[in-house]
């Protein structure tokens, strides 16, 4: 929150007969040296703030060249490679890579395709022709497959997927052609800012309290009940019906107390702009389980501080 | 002028103690609203506040409403019926409101940078907390500062401030009973170019004492794009820190390689 006071001590200050007081003011703090451009250092930028000139440096995400100055136009961090100058926004929209995992929820059943909305720029696209049928074997997709198409996945369904490609116009395409890939069960959901999940050797984590989660990098995080990996995986063992169901297994209390419980500590460390990783989490349970704190007491402001500067200094 | 309060007395001060071009407080907010928006602001000039919700860049609800080659701006405003002194219901079909936010979508339009995201909509939903003069200029500053806190790319800040005129003298940053009681101009400006994003007016003015105003204005726009910059800069610092601030110890770990 920012309080500004205008004039009030200085009334004169602001008068036509010195306009140039004013820009005085402004040219201050705009002639910054080009240290961002040295490695390492991190420049805070604001739209329409001069990086640098265009003559030397190849404009990227988040600039524009205006008169052959390289502008930025997000507030971000500036990040330079080679020539190339960029300014990644501290808080945007996911931007999709092919390779990927996302998490996502069906939105529209459409001829031979889903749309599912996957926190990026545009509805993402799962084709008939890029998941996983039942009878485990791969084969052409039929029309029978299409007329059932709402067997597998239905309006509202949530998938975890990979991005496999762009079409022309920037909308991505999922594939669902792996066995940990699919229609998710037994857990809730939790959303947070893409940029606080960061890209991990496994997105797909188990916590030892009997909960396994699936960080997409849209930001779209699932929590869910363990899943003994025998039970997961085998080609053998690929049926239709546990995979495409659309029931949840029995979940005793003791796993639920523990899928609400991780589910509040994501909500409390996004809201403290903590990225979250594997160890981060690991952590945060563990205080959490020491501290003896109520799952709901999670929420409040001062148990939500506590355990950011507890994982702080054990970061 | 009519009014029994005195606009501008001998002493040079206004009906709320401020000098002649001296500008209203301004207050932002740019913390999340909880409503799960892209990017929000609340932002108040004294009196008048107002609180902006982005969202989007994101797909477009319908789809006759969606272009090829770039992205659909929809600006939504609500007016809360106790925000001025009579209380008054002002749904959303009402004709001031439909212009206000016809006005604010024609202002954005050529800021943001929508080729950049085609066939998609970036929806801003204005609500009015509390009206006292320079409504408009409360508008265009909180959505700037919504769509940048959304990580929305734009040419430049808009920044914008109410100009009138008291006989011969020019003020600024005009309060409800000021509006409306002199003619005047709201003028918005993209500080860096100094190119002008908005002029409008709903009375007569002068044309010998417009460009007086109008230059005023934009000089005003200038101060107070110092103090969202400001802002914007902090949030924006806030953020960085506190990510690097756990991303060290757990940043061993990642592998940026897939």
């Amino acid at each position: 929150m920012i309080e500004f006071t205008s004039f009030r001590q200085h009334p004169d200050n602001f008068s036509v007969k010195h306009p140039e007081d004013v820009d005085m003011d402004m040219d201050m703090d705009e002639d910054e040296d080009e240290d961002f451009l040295q490695a390492g250092s991190s420049k805070i930028t604001y739209p329409g703030e001069y990086l640098t000139s265009s003559q030397a440096f190849m404009r990227g995400h988040g600039t524009y060249v205006d008169n052959e100055d390289v502008i930025a136009s997000v507030s971000g961090t500036v990040e330079r490679v080679n020539k190339l100058v960029t300014v990644r926004a501290v808080r945007t929209r996911y931007n999709p890579e092919v390779g990927d995992l996302v998490v996502g929820r069906i939105t529209e059943v459409q001829p031979r395709r889903w749309k599912v909305e996957a926190n990026s720029r545009q509805d993402a696209v799962l084709m008939l022709s890029s998941v996983n049928l039942p009878g485990g074997v791969q084969r052409r997709k039929l029309e029978s497959d299409e007329l059932q198409m709402r067997t597998f996945f239905e309006e509202g369904d949530l998938l975890v997927a990979e991005v496999q490609a762009f079409f022309s116009d920037g909308t991505m395409s999922l594939h669902t052609r792996s066995l940990s890939y699919g229609k998710l069960r037994n857990g809730q959901l939790v959303a947070v800012p893409p940029i606080l999940v960061r890209r991990l050797k496994s997105h797909f984590i188990s916590l030892p309290c009997g909960v396994d989660l699936i960080l997409g990098l849209n930001g779209y995080i699932w929590v869910s009940k363990h899943v003994k990996e025998s039970d997961r995986e085998g080609e053998e063992g690929f049926d239709a019906e546990a995979v495409y169901s659309n029931r949840n297994d029995d979940i005793d209390d003791s796993t639920r107390m523990a899928i609400s419980r991780v589910t509040n500590l994501i909500l409390v460390l996004a809201s403290h702009s903590v990225p979250l990783t594997d160890a981060v989490l690991l952590d945060a349970y563990e205080w959490s389980i020491e501290q003896d704190a109520h799952i709901k007491d999670l929420l409040q402001d001062e148990i939500g501080e506590a355990l950011v500067t507890s994982i702080i200094s054990r970061g | 002028m009519s009014s029994r309060i005195e606009i501008l007395n001998a002493g040079g001060y206004r009906s709320d103690g401020r000098r002649q071009y001296e500008l209203r407080t301004i207050s932002i907010d740019l913390s999340p609203r909880g409503s799960g928006a892209d990017g929000s602001a609340t932002l108040s000039h004294g009196l008048t506040q107002v609180s902006v919700c982005v969202f989007g860049p994101r797909e477009a609800k319908m789809r006759s409403q969606t272009f090829h080659d770039r992205a659909n701006i929809n600006v939504e405003i609500g007016i809360a019926a106790f925000s001025s002194s009579e209380r008054r219901k002002r749904g959303r079909g009402d004709k001031r409101v439909l212009e206000l936010s016809h006005t604010l979508k024609a202002t954005f339009e050529p800021v943001i940078q929508t080729s950049l995201y085609p066939r998609s909509q970036i929806d801003i939903y204005i609500q009015v907390l509390q009206q006292d003069g320079g409504l408009l200029q409360a508008c265009v500053n909180a959505t700037t500062l919504a769509l940048i806190n959304a990580g929305i790319p734009l040419y430049d800040f808009v920044c914008a401030v109410t100009g009138g005129v008291h006989s011969t003298s020019p003020l600024l940053d005009l309060t409800l009973l000021e509006e409306n009681d002199l003619p005047n101009v709201t003028v918005a400006v993209m500080p860096r170019t100094g190119k002008v994003a908005l002029v409008t007016m709903e009375t007569r003015l002068h044309v010998d004492r417009f460009e007086e105003i109008f230059r005023l204005a934009g000089e005003a726009g200038k101060v107070i794009h110092g103090e969202m910059k400001r802002a914007v800069k902090e949030r924006t610092q806030d953020l960085v820190n506190a990510m690097q601030s756990v991303g060290k110890a757990a940043g061993t770990e990642v592998v940026d390689e897939y």
